[in-house]
């Protein structure tokens, strides 16, 4: 899966985490929760949700680093997901 | 029989719309059973029944806006928890409808159940004006048109959703700054210790059990309540009504604006893994507007939680008639003096807003007292 797919994909997850957000205007490097009203269930929620559409098997010690479209992509990949 | 009412999901709510029956008459429902819909200024609301029985009558039909208290059905107790019994299409039909007899074949009756036509509407074809099967059908168009103008949509504009929550959260807030007396009361918690232990255990769990810090927090206050029954319950008839369940409402913040606090019902009685994954379910109901009657009815404190927008300390309000609130700042660094030795440390801020009517404030702080203490032991929690 390529890096469009992927952050595709993501903003598809998150868009259902935060129905009504913006997705067109969230910036790649910047943290969601700094330019999403995000708290922790939606982090949880969200990290849950890439899990099962990834079939990513996120460890635990990775679970703080979703924390932007960037961030996201990058530890996808090194999960290698498909 | 009893008598299925109108809910009052609030200590503001006045009244509120029936919006669709999922249950009919005839049906064998059990207490907890979700049996009707009710637009509410907090969301579409789901409303159970509290008694076993068979629903005997609806007395009040969809889309209709009634007051708190009405009777919307009715439920025989003792009614057999059986099949429905259908009558043969030979039989005809006479159970009243509303003041009146109708006479319909029980083919008319079903297929008009089953297409929500109001049999009152339907002019009969048959001897003595007897409707029959195509008498519905014929009607069906009409009453499809007359459902697409009638019934409420289902879901209402965000902007007025949001107004009327606006003013029903003013009508709350008001009515508690104009009748509780409140004091306040604030500590500082060592966190350290539980946020260690929770993220050993976090360690040793997938994601998808992963727990929240703040379910520690309500399970340190379900059971700091245990000890202090005083701050659980609500102030009614000029006097404290003890309640023996705990349910910790639990602040919930709306994406459209807004808040709702449902119940997390016998939070004092859940272990932390059942204590997460119910107030999962009860986060993502509440922001998708799926929420249960005794959700929203059956709470006896609250709880809110505003460190994630780095509060420092909350001063709630609470919320009528209950007789107290607990707030928790967010966790921050701090340096601690122990036994002469700095030590870097997590720490949060706990308050108490409490009703003076039902508890002084040496209460108050012998239950933040508990809530820090309770916070030293989280493998206890």
């Amino acid at each position: 899966m390529n890096r469009e797919e992927l952050e595709s994909r993501v903003l598809k997850t998150l868009g259902e985490i935060a129905p009504e957000a913006d997705l067109t205007a969230i910036k790649p490097n910047v943290s969601f929760r700094d330019q999403m009203d995000l708290d922790s269930m939606d982090y949880l929620n969200f990290v849950i949700a890439l899990d099962e559409d990834f079939g990513a098997e996120i460890p635990e010690s990775e679970y703080t680093k979703f924390t932007s479209l960037d961030a996201c992509v990058e530890q996808l990949q090194r999960l290698e997901v498909t | 029989m009893a008598e299925f009412k109108m809910p009052k999901l609030g200590a503001d709510m006045t009244a509120g719309t029936l919006i669709e029956w999922l249950k009919e008459p005839g049906d064998s429902v059990k207490r907890g059973d979700i049996i009707a819909e009710v637009d509410t200024d907090k969301g579409i609301i789901e409303v159970e029944v509290f008694v076993d029985g068979v629903l005997e009558k609806l007395l009040i039909e969809a889309g209709a806006e009634v007051p708190v208290g009405t009777a919307l059905a009715i439920i025989n107790e003792n009614g057999k928890l059986a099949e429905k019994v259908e009558p043969t299409d030979a039989q005809e039909s006479e159970r009243p409808i509303g003041e009146e007899r109708l006479r319909v074949s029980p083919s008319a009756r079903k297929l008009a159940e089953k297409l929500g036509v109001d049999l009152r509407t339907v002019t009969g074809s048959g001897k003595g004006g007897r409707i029959q099967r195509k008498d519905v059908e014929l009607a069906t168009q009409e009453v499809q048109l007359e459902k697409v103008e009638a019934k409420p949509e289902k879901t209402k504009s965000e902007t007025e959703r949001f107004s009327r929550m606006r003013r029903s959260i003013a009508a709350a807030m008001a009515r508690s700054k104009r009748e509780i007396p409140h004091y306040y009361l604030g500590t500082t918690v060592d966190m350290t210790r539980a946020l260690e232990w929770l993220e050993e255990e976090n360690s040793k769990r997938s994601i998808k059990n992963r727990i929240l810090y703040s379910v520690l927090l309500l399970k340190a206050v379900a059971l700091a309540l245990q000890e202090m029954p005083e701050f659980n319950g609500t102030w009614e008839n000029d006097e404290l009504q003890l309640v023996k369940n705990i349910n910790i409402g639990t602040a919930i913040s709306l994406r459209q604006g807004g808040l709702v606090a449902p119940a997390l019902h016998d939070t004092n009685e859940r272990g932390l893994d059942d204590l997460m994954k119910n107030l999962r379910d009860l986060v993502n109901r509440t922001r998708a507007g799926t929420l249960r009657s005794s959700e929203l009815s059956d709470s006896t404190i609250t709880v809110t939680n505003l460190g994630e927008q780095s509060v420092e300390t909350v001063f709630g309000v609470i919320y009528p008639p209950q007789v107290a609130l607990v707030g928790f700042g967010k966790i921050y660094e701090d340096v601690s003096v122990i036994e002469g030795k700095m030590k870097a440390c997590q720490k949060i801020n706990a308050s108490l807003a409490a009703d003076h009517r039902a508890s002084d404030g040496h209460r108050g702080a012998k239950f933040l007292a508990s809530i820090e203490r309770l916070l030293q032991e989280p493998e206890k929690l």
